[in-house]
Order: C-alpha cells, then structure tokens, then sequence
C-alpha cells in the first residue's frame, strides 16, 4: 500500500513518541534530530508498511544560516512510494549520525558530503574524503570557504 | 635546403647532416603518452582515429612515460592531478616536450575564477612547448600543434645552445 508523507510521519511519530521528528509541510518531508537518523532509518527500512529499502540520494547542504542540512531520498522498491528525511546540525558543532550500515549507498554520499560540506557522520566506518586530495583543507561547498592562495605549493587563483 | 644535400643515381648514397637525420628520424616517430584528463581526450581520440590518423605522424601511444617523447595534457588539470601529471613528466627520458590542449590545461578555461580545485595552466608544474586553443580543440587543431611541434624538433641542435627544450 503506496503512503503519502503525512500518514508516514504519523506512522512514524507513533513508533518514536520522544524523539522529536517534525513534519515539514512545505516540501514534504520529515525532519529528524541529529542522534536519531540511524534509529529512524533502521525503522523506515525494516518495516512492513514502508519497506524503504533504497537510498536514492544523500545530499549535504549549507544553509547559510548557521546550520548544515543532509537529506536523504528514499524510495520502496516493492511498494512503490518515496519519503524524504532532513537533519538539520549546527555548522559549528556539525555531527550526526551515519546510515552508512543502514544503506550501503550511503557509504560514498556520506564521504562526499564530509568532503565538499564538512558534516560529520558518526559511526561512519571509512570516513575520508573521496573528491578532494587527502590533504586538503576546508569544505569547498560551504558558503563562507574561501579558495587557498597556494595548494602543495602551486598558486591556485588565476 | 631539405634532408638530402645530394642524391646520386646509384649507390645508395645520399648526403646530409647527422643531425638533421637523426632530427627528422626523431620528428616522424614521436611516441605520445597516452592519458587524457578530460573532454579534450575525446578529440585526442578522435585524432587517433581513422578519419585524422594521427599515425601517419608517428605516433605512438605508450603506456609508460619511460617510453615516451611527448605528453599531451589533454583536458582539466586538476590540483589533485596536477602533482601526478608533474611527476609523469619527471618520469619522461629527455628531450622531451608538452603539448598543451585546450583551454582548461591552456590557462583553466572556464574554470578560471570558481574553479578551486583547478591548476590555472598546466605550465605551472611543467614546461609547455605548444599550446592548442579550444574547447576542446578539433583533431585538425592538435595535428596543426603536432606538426608545430615537429618544426621544433627539426630545429634541434646537439650543439647549439638555447634549442628550447626543458
């Protein structure tokens, strides 16, 4: 049975009366506190009503008001339906936890938002960067990165 | 003046400078190695192939940069490859030269301004002996380069000084 994102959330909420998730009715999705993204996931995952067994995309965001976004599309395979889940974290304090063992897709998106964003995935169990060198400094996608004047050496700007 | 001061009608015997034979036997088989970057390999490819042949040149691709005269650094150089391209090109036997393709290795094209993660040339990390405009470049562009190259080659000296070459 195909479930629109309200009823999910409502699913949802029944399953995790304490954790906080909040309804997002703008775009619909479901936002999820930092240290709860691993429960909630294992969850939508597992169970029988959603069956969410494939992560389409990770995204990381810098939403350029203090805080960094990590989004994740969801799909059911066998059901047929979507769901979008957000985490919102400070950018100063910018942990949460990793689904990296929940989809396996998750591994690379979440070393690829480390990378270019800097959020950290806790429990991510190879989190390197995989875009940039090993050695570079700073998350070029954040809003306020400014580009190096020499990289290993070599001028960067034009 | 060509190759060939003097031909006699028989014998097999022709006259010209050590030089300029072994400068024309090195210019018609120069070996190429083969690695591209990005969509200017495409073109570099499309140069190989049947309808441009750059083989009738001479050319070789070769795998290992020990077995190589020329390197062309076909599209993007990127920060992280700009150290590997620089250490393929120590690894290259002298003479050796670079062809510099497309706008990206050029000068970083349109990576110019936002581009943090791209080398603003190539001739940053290594010596660049000729430059092809575009994006990318036709095939008949980088023969053009190519036959450039040559003239560059035929001009080299043992013994003269200032040839040129890195």
């Amino acid at each position: 049975m195909i479930m629109e994102h309200k009823e999910i959330f409502d699913h949802l909420t029944a399953l995790f009366p304490e954790t906080g998730l909040e309804f997002d009715e703008d775009v619909p999705c479901i936002v999820v506190p930092p240290a709860a993204i691993r429960d909630v996931s294992l969850q939508v995952r597992d169970d029988e009503m959603l069956q969410f067994d494939f992560l389409m995309c990770l995204s990381g965001v810098d939403n350029a008001d203090g805080t960094l976004g990590v989004v994740y599309h969801l799909h059911s395979v066998p059901l047929g339906h979507k769901l979008t889940l957000k985490v919102i974290v400070p950018a100063d304090n910018p942990h949460l936890q990793s689904v990296e063992r929940v989809w396996r897709t998750a591994d690379w998106h979440e070393r690829e938002a480390y990378d270019l964003v800097g959020m950290v995935f806790d429990g991510h169990r190879d989190l390197r960067r995989i875009l940039n060198p090993y050695d570079w400094e700073g998350h070029p996608l954040r809003k306020d990165y400014e580009v190096p004047e020499f990289y290993n050496g070599m001028k960067v700007p034009y | 003046m060509g190759l060939l001061d003097k031909q006699f009608d028989d014998g097999n015997i022709v006259l010209t400078s050590v030089e300029g034979v072994l400068n024309w036997a090195r210019l018609c088989s120069l070996w190429q190695m083969s690695f591209g970057l990005a969509c200017c390999a495409i073109e570099m490819m499309a140069a190989s192939a049947s309808h441009n042949d750059i083989m009738r040149f001479g050319v070789l691709p070769r795998p290992s940069p020990r077995q190589c005269d020329v390197m062309i650094v076909a599209g993007t150089v990127t920060l992280k490859m700009a150290t590997r391209v620089k250490r393929l090109y120590e690894q290259m036997a002298e003479p050796r030269y670079v062809v510099s393709m497309g706008s990206c290795s050029n000068c970083g094209g349109p990576y110019w301004e936002h581009g943090y993660h791209v080398l603003k040339g190539v001739d940053r990390v290594v010596p660049v002996d000729v430059y092809v405009p575009g994006c990318p470049p036709r095939p008949e562009a980088l023969l053009e380069g190519w036959m450039r190259l040559q003239e560059k080659v035929r001009d080299f000296s043992l013994v003269k000084k200032n040839n040129g070459t890195a």
